[in-house]
């Protein structure tokens, strides 16, 4: 095969068994790579209603079939994919750097992990060499700390490694898995599916080439696409950055702070991209063959957190920034700094301290419950204290570390008010209740609360439609991002780059063929994205999900905008208009109106092997 | 005065453009290990490209015990004779910035070769962060930046 390595990895943790299989044709053309690939290898490998933190789930790590070429942003991503701890459907979470070229050059598209090690281990692959090492001297260490020493043990510092910190040792359901010490796969919890097998690392070399179906064409396609990128599609990521969003979203009501109870902050500025990029940006590097770059490095010049060095986005500075109301950059940096430590995803975890902070200032929780802690929204110190704690499981962290869906319902007293989740997944750093597209979109994700299953914020914010009215349109919007979404997901180009592709789906189907040598045209690609989303909703549906699930957070539907003045003031969303949204998603997905793929959706897409989930809720 | 590829710190971003392009100029390869520049970061922040530097009186070429390594007196590319380098790993370990690397596959080293005067690396780099360029040159480059910084608000641009 061209582009695909051609074999997909099986190990099973239990039994020390390794083993390769091919990877079928029409498996990688129906799904692609990546998520979609994923998803697929997840319906096949788990049976219903499994726990994920069973031995039984599988945890699936895949490549893309552009990976190890140089196709920018497209040849240096990976993806896990398993059944979520925190919802309890699919989770899936991507992340780029230089893991993903090494996996493609050792030869695989996809690796299987089954089963649970007796004790922690780590899965060391040299191309075809594969084995499992014992790693007891890598608990307890950072995902960074892992990296090193293995580095060094293997004795050779271009290896690279993916790898869980205490965090996902001690199934904190917000885990992460991080790579090249500052990229993590950061959402939904699989860090602490790794964590419960008790596989503590990857470590991969891969040496040999990349063969590409039409390489001469594709280097010329590459060219312009470097091209394209130095242009205006990506000016944002590689100046600014994404915190960018501050100063924007303020200025449209739609930044979430104070845990989603005001959508603007009075401290915008000092938390700004601006001022980050000014004060305290010192370098801005790029991923493995990608003209791009965009990851800003920040470094904490002075004060208490002097010296802290982290990689800041957008999402992770919102949710300790605005989010807990802390206007402290410095102390945004060292949180993020903290959770890259534990291997937490900084940005769910934000908002799981940012709803703690709600309960206390609502006398839910007490200094009591918080061990002295004063909680209040803005309070730096705490913040970073009660994420240590969330870290070591300790006191109040212990019941934080289960997310906020769980939490609340441990600590009772209306706390499940204050949880700003969907599907158990946090929110993100958008203000759905001035946001009605996107709105839907986070009701519909199949990965929870999620802005990057659809980008439906971008029409509302861009003014394309009117960001304060459901109307059932809304669906067809919603519907043809996620399509778009999956397949960028499954090639794993990295979103920072979608505007570099001008003609959607169609640049994408080009570039899928030059690699791979598989006839492909927009539509098709167009249609395997439909057929990935659709997946994706069959093992939500076979876990038991359906329309009561696609739903938003308490606050967000009875909390209207309380800030004055703000052209957002008084939007919320109401449960009449997320079932006109609903209806309008379902309708033009070709699903029923509690949300089921329908036979003749599954036949269309050629699914009938399928067909045994949806049948008796037809 | 010889040209050779050199990186600007300030510039590069580890993206490693340029090893991929290098390997498939050289060895029609998408494979970084075939590359003749190789990529180094070190915590995030240092990154740089590193390639020959034409060294006068190479230690490469002193090195080789089975005289497979020759400096071109023209350029000053070191060439290598392939049927005569054993992979012995003399010259890697003689060159002070790793810009010598034995071939994954063939098993006998690759070094820059300049690609004729026309180096891809440069041209691919999307940085700008590559110069073929000579050590004068590099050196004016290297004043004028410290007396830019020197003099930040009065120095013309």
């Amino acid at each position: 095969m061209f582009g695909y390595a051609g074999r997909i990895l099986h190990v099973n943790l239990t039994t020390g068994k390794i083993s390769t299989e091919p990877l079928k044709e029409d498996l990688a053309k129906n799904y692609i790579g990546g998520i979609g690939l994923g998803i697929r290898l997840l319906l096949d490998h788990s049976t219903p209603g499994v726990d994920p933190f069973s031995p039984d789930n599988p945890l699936i790590l895949t490549a893309g079939p552009l990976g190890g070429t140089m196709a920018p942003t497209a040849g240096n991503g990976h993806a896990f994919v398993s059944k979520s701890p925190a919802s309890l459907g699919v989770g899936e979470s991507k992340s780029h750097g230089f893991f993903a070229a090494d996996l493609k050059r050792a030869g695989y598209d996809a690796v299987i992990f089954k089963g649970k090690a007796e004790k922690p281990v780590y899965l060391w692959i040299d191309d075809d060499t594969v084995e499992l090492l014992d790693a007891q001297h890598l608990w307890g260490k950072s995902p960074a700390e892992t990296e090193d020493i293995i580095k060094e043990e293997l004795g050779d510092y271009y290896i690279r490694v993916a790898a869980i910190g205490p965090a996902g040792e001690r199934l904190m359901r917000l885990a992460c898995i991080l790579n090249d010490k500052t990229r993590a796969a950061g959402r939904t919890g699989l860090g602490a599916v790794m964590g419960s097998k008790n596989l503590k690392a990857i470590a991969v070399r891969g040496t040999r080439d990349i063969r590409v179906a039409k390489p001469d064409e594709f280097l010329e396609f590459v060219r312009e696409l470097h091209e394209r990128e130095k242009g205006p599609a990506t000016r944002k990521y590689r100046t600014l950055g994404t915190p960018q969003n501050v100063l924007v979203h303020n200025a449209l009501g739609a930044l979430p702070t104070r845990n989603f109870t005001n959508a603007t902050f009075e401290g915008a500025e000092r938390v700004s991209g601006e001022y980050l990029n000014q004060r305290f940006v010192v370098k801005i590097i790029g991923c493995s063959s990608c003209a791009q770059r965009c990851e800003h490095i920040a470094v904490v010049p002075e004060g208490p957190y002097k010296g802290t060095t982290v990689r800041v986005e957008y999402e992770t500075l919102w949710a300790f920034g605005p989010n807990c109301g802390v206007d402290r950059l410095d102390a945004v940096i060292k949180a993020i700094d903290i959770c890259n430590y534990y291997g937490m995803d900084a940005l769910g975890t934000g908002v799981v301290i940012s709803f703690a902070m709600d309960c206390y200032e609502h006398g839910i929780l007490t200094k009591e419950d918080t061990g002295g802690l004063e909680l209040n929204f803005g309070n730096h110190e705490a913040m970073l204290e009660l994420l240590r704690m969330i870290g070591e499981r300790k006191g109040l962290g212990d019941i934080l570390a289960e997310g906020s869906k769980r939490a609340a319902e441990k600590i009772g007293k209306g706390a499940e008010k204050y949880a700003c989740h969907i599907k158990g997944v946090e929110l993100t750093g958008y203000d759905l209740r001035s946001l009605k597209t996107a709105a839907l979109g986070f009701a519909v994700s199949f990965r929870g609360a999620d802005h990057n299953r659809h980008g439906a914020y971008s029409p509302d914010l861009s003014g394309k439609v009117d960001r304060f009215k459901a109307d059932k349109s809304k669906g067809k919007v919603v519907k043809d991002i996620e399509d778009l979404y999956t397949i960028i997901d499954s090639l794993i180009v990295c979103k920072f780059s979608r505007g570099i592709y001008y003609e959607g789906f169609a640049d994408l189907a080009k570039l899928y063929t030059l690699v791979t040598g598989i006839e492909m045209s927009a539509e098709d690609m167009r249609r395997a994205g439909e057929r990935i989303n659709n997946i994706a909703r069959l093992f939500n549906v076979r876990e038991g999900f359906s329309r009561k699930d696609d739903t938003l957070p308490y606050k967000i539907m009875h909390f209207p905008v309380p800030d004055e003045g703000v052209v957002s003031h008084g939007s919320y969303v109401s449960q009449k208009e997320l079932d006109i949204l609903l209806d309008g998603y379902y309708e033009v997905r070709g699903w029923t109106k509690e949300g089921i793929p329908t036979l003749e959706k599954l036949n269309e897409l050629g699914l009938n092997d399928l067909a045994y989930i949806v049948k008796d809720k037809l | 005065m010889r040209k050779f590829v050199a990186s600007d710190p300030d510039k590069c971003v580890g993206c490693s453009v340029c090893e991929y392009i290098c390997a498939w100029e050289k060895e029609k390869a998408f494979n970084p290990l075939k590359s003749r520049i190789r990529t180094v970061r070190l915590g995030q922040i240092v990154n740089i490209a590193l390639a020959c530097r034409l060294c006068e009186d190479p230690p490469c070429v002193a090195a080789c015990p089975v005289d497979a390594l020759e400096q071109s007196e023209e350029t000053g590319v070191i060439m290598v004779d392939e049927d005569k380098c054993t992979g012995c790993g003399w010259c890697i370990e003689a060159c002070d910035y790793g810009a010598i690397t034995l071939h994954p596959e063939k098993k006998v080293v690759i070094v820059c070769d300049l690609c004729d005067g026309d180096p891809k690396c440069v041209q691919w780099c999307p940085e700008e962060a590559l110069d073929f360029i000579t050590p004068d040159i590099l050196a004016q480059k290297a004043r004028l930046t410290a007396v830019k910084k020197l003099f930040r608000e009065t120095a013309p641009v």
